[in-house]
């Protein structure tokens, strides 16, 4: 006796945008390999309903200044290449990342202050460094980072680098700069539905295609706020399958940042002995971060540790199929 | 999944006799669909209606209690796929195994480490829910053992796996008047499993077989298990795929959900034990899994191994992914006093959302510094959000400081804004004439190291 079992498939009529990073040498640019992202037209991982071309894909994060605040766990795994960029990018490549995402920090008008001409030649050296694609992003100061990205996108011509991030308040000169020099951005919105679908319609106003265009609505670290981003991302990726064009853009999440600001991540003492061996508790907490903003519909994954790295992919390997 | 109105009416006598306080039997099935009005205020409706409706107003997916009393741990009745379509109910049991072929000395060990085991996070308390003994060893004494010996160190809620129903007598005997889940009840043994679970008057797990990945017809066979074991007497079940890689469980699991919400189908409607340890290549592994699990759609996760670094990450997703998208977690606004603080102490101001105050208060405390905090209400909404949607500004903050009496308890007029929202410092000194605004530290974690500065 067994009953007839008819599992419901959603007919969804829309599809993730396919976007490429990155360019090689026949295609305009220097890299080794590009990297293709979205095309699924279907939940995450759901085989049985739909096709997702592409696996989602783990990005290292490297910045252009020794980064002083970083948890000991990262400065110890990572050791003197936190120094030099160029060596940094060349290391993420090597402990298996698929792309480079490079945050010129010390452009900051509180920090170093340094200038276009520093962060165009600096793009340079991580470009010859590694054959990856690179996201750039700069130092979160509206007018720096017009500066900078700027100069980097002239710099870089051809590379279909990715420039954010374009936020509400300053997204022109960036997509603008993207427009001129064949690059691609990342729009980064708080958490919220409506102001993501909002700064991508701003951002085809002005004429650069959608299919150049990644979206960040926003990472919330596990503890910290994950179930706000992972359900603003279920709802984006459900906008987008039910046909809203103005969502269909591959997510880009900034786990090792958020994760890594969290106190189980970046400190030992004075915490409960429940919270368990440091080191294992923070690889977990960036990866369990990852691995459910996989779940709600994340295309890149930005990391930090360099061990996160392994534990991802076969994450990633696991639920694109048996 | 409720009935409409006119399914109700057509089971229904259709008399329009009134004695039920309606004027007719279509207003009266009206209410009822509404919930306004109770089935027993028909005195001539079938019992074979009655039978029907109650089936109906049942939950997609049944509740299963496992264990009694405080620690008891109940799962399922959950009734969305999504969590933002109105809100997770029932945390997943996190259980770890325990084979009865581990020596007693490391047995007891564990279970001491488990039961010992807990951890505070934003007010709620963390701990393990279960613990799976399996007979591993073959040998049902040493299940009936090893069951007895954990009963009398805990009251954790147990889960017995077993393969025969000999073993799983031998286990149950010991386990008298607990509920434990039964593991598991498969094609070959169901009829013996079903009759334990009936008598033990404990939930059983039912496990399928999966043998092709998209799997429909598996999941009917596993169906017919079901329906067959509920005529047996049994209601309270617990199902298992049979499926352990990362891949085909997010299928079944998210089929599983599926039939049971969208097509109503009652005999796939109760909650999922998994196992991410099984056809795991390491216990990293088993901890992502088991997170893949929490998300979607588990109702009882069982580990194989126990280590706080890698159950406390778990616990905090629980907690997170099955807090109330409409309901954030809140504190009651108003000043509070951390470390004893005197009147020339420093006071902070931040939001009664309540990961923003354990977070704070918790740094306060730990920087010895006698500190007033004052919490604004903030509707739970954090320090960024709240600024964001109007529920933490200039205004509601000098307020509160009027409103909670902060000028009769604090003799000077230096308040200190988060970090992240510095830009109000201007508005609020407007606001409060005669006040000093200053701009703390944008992260909870940097407290300590201001206080040490404030004068």
């Amino acid at each position: 006796m067994t009953p007839a079992v008819q599992v419901p498939i959603e007919k969804w009529t829309g599809k993730i945008r396919e976007i490429t990073l990155g360019a090689t040498a026949a295609e305009g640019g220097t890299r080794t390999r590009t990297v293709t992202v979205g095309g699924e037209n279907t939940l995450p991982f759901l085989s049985f309903e739909g096709t997702m071309p592409h696996a989602p894909v783990v990005a290292l994060e490297v910045q252009d200044h020794y980064p002083n605040e970083w948890s000991p766990l990262l400065k110890e795994s990572w050791g003197d290449v936190l120094h030099d960029p160029a060596a940094w990018a060349k290391k993420a490549e090597a402990v298996g990342a698929d792309l480079i995402v490079f945050k010129l920090i010390s452009a900051h008008p509180e920090g170093d202050n340094t200038d276009a001409a520093h962060a165009a030649a600096t793009v340079k050296a991580v470009l010859a460094a590694t054959g990856l694609p690179l996201v750039v992003l700069g130092p979160g100061q509206a007018d720096k980072d017009n500066e900078v990205l700027v100069a980097v996108a002239e710099a870089a011509k051809g590379e279909r680098l990715v420039l954010g991030n374009c936020e509400d308040k300053n997204y022109r000169t960036v997509v603008a700069a993207a427009l001129a020099h064949g690059h691609l951005v990342v729009a980064k919105t708080p958490i919220d539905v409506n102001l993501a679908k909002q700064l991508n319609i701003l951002i085809t106003d002005m004429r650069l295609d959608l299919d150049r265009v990644l979206m960040d609505p926003t990472t919330g670290a596990l503890g910290y706020g994950l179930e706000y981003s992972y359900s603003v991302m279920e709802r984006l990726r459900l906008a987008a399958l039910t046909g809203d064009g103005m969502v269909q853009q591959p997510m880009i999440c900034t786990v090792g940042e958020e994760t890594w600001r969290a106190k189980e991540s970046k400190v030992n003492q004075g915490v409960p002995a429940a919270w368990g061996d440091w080191i294992k508790r923070a690889i977990h907490w960036e990866v369990l971060t990852a691995s459910s903003l996989l779940l709600a519909g994340a295309n890149i994954v930005v990391l930090r540790h360099p061990d996160s790295v392994a534990r991802i992919k076969q994450t990633i390997a696991g639920l694109m199929a048996d | 999944m409720g009935l409409s109105g006119l399914d109700i009416y057509k089971l229904l006598p259709k008399t329009n006799c009134k004695e039920c306080g309606q004027p007719t039997c279509l207003a009266f099935a009206m209410k009822l669909a509404q919930k306004q009005a109770e089935l027993s205020a028909c005195p001539y409706v079938s019992e074979q209606s009655k039978a029907a409706l109650a089936a109906a107003s049942a939950p997609p997916i049944r509740l299963v209690t496992v264990g009694t009393g405080e620690s008891k741990v109940e799962v399922g009745n959950e009734t969305v796929l999504f969590r933002h379509e109105k809100t997770f109910f029932h945390p997943p049991g996190l259980f770890v195994r325990i084979k009865d072929t581990l020596p007693q000395a490391e047995a007891d060990a564990l279970l001491n480490q488990i039961t010992s085991f807990g951890v505070e996070r934003v007010g709620i308390k963390l701990r393990v829910h279960g613990l799976a003994i399996e007979n591993a060893s073959g040998d049902a004494a040493a299940f009936a053992a090893r069951v007895a010996a954990v009963k009398a160190k805990t009251d954790l809620p147990l889960m017995l796996i077993a393969a025969t129903p000999q073993a799983m007598e031998a286990g149950l005997e010991q386990a008298a008047g607990v509920s434990p889940l039964i593991y598991a009840a498969t094609a070959e043994n169901w009829k013996e499993m079903a009759a334990l679970a009936a008598k033990h008057k404990a939930p059983l797990a039912v496990r399928g077989q999966r043998s092709d990945p998209s799997g429909q017809g598996d999941l009917g066979a596993l169906a017919g298990l079901t329906e067959q074991i509920k005529a047996a007497g049994v209601e309270d079940m617990v199902l298992d795929p049979g499926v352990r890689t990362s891949h085909g469980t997010l299928i079944a699991l998210t089929q599983l959900r599926r039939l049971a919400l969208k097509s109503g189908m009652r005999s796939l409607g109760y909650p999922i034990v998994t196992f991410p340890g099984e056809n795991a290549s390491s216990v990293d592994e088993e901890v992502t899994r088991a997170a893949e699990h929490i998300a979607k759609y588990a109702g009882i996760i069982v580990l194989d191994h126990f280590e706080p670094a890698n159950v406390y990450p778990l616990l905090t997703l629980s907690q997170n992914i099955y807090t109330d998208p409409q309901k954030p977690i809140q504190v009651s606004p108003g000043l509070y006093e951390i470390s004893g603080p005197k009147p020339e102490s420093p006071l902070l101001v931040t939001t009664n959302f309540s990961l923003t105050y354990f977070s704070v208060a918790g740094e306060v405390e730990g920087s010895g510094k006698p500190t007033w905090l004052l919490i604004v209400d903030s509707e739970g909404m954090s320090v960024l959000t709240g600024w964001a949607a109007g529920k933490f500004d200039a205004a509601k903050i000098a307020k509160s400081v009027n409103q909670f009496g902060v000028p009769g308890k604090v003799s000077h007029k230096k308040l200190v804004l988060p970090g992240l929202v510095a830009g109000l410092s201007g508005e609020l000194e407007e606001e409060l004439p005669g006040w000093e605004i200053r701009v703390g530290p944008r992260e909870a974690i940097d407290i300590p190291a201001y206080l040490k500065t404030w004068s």
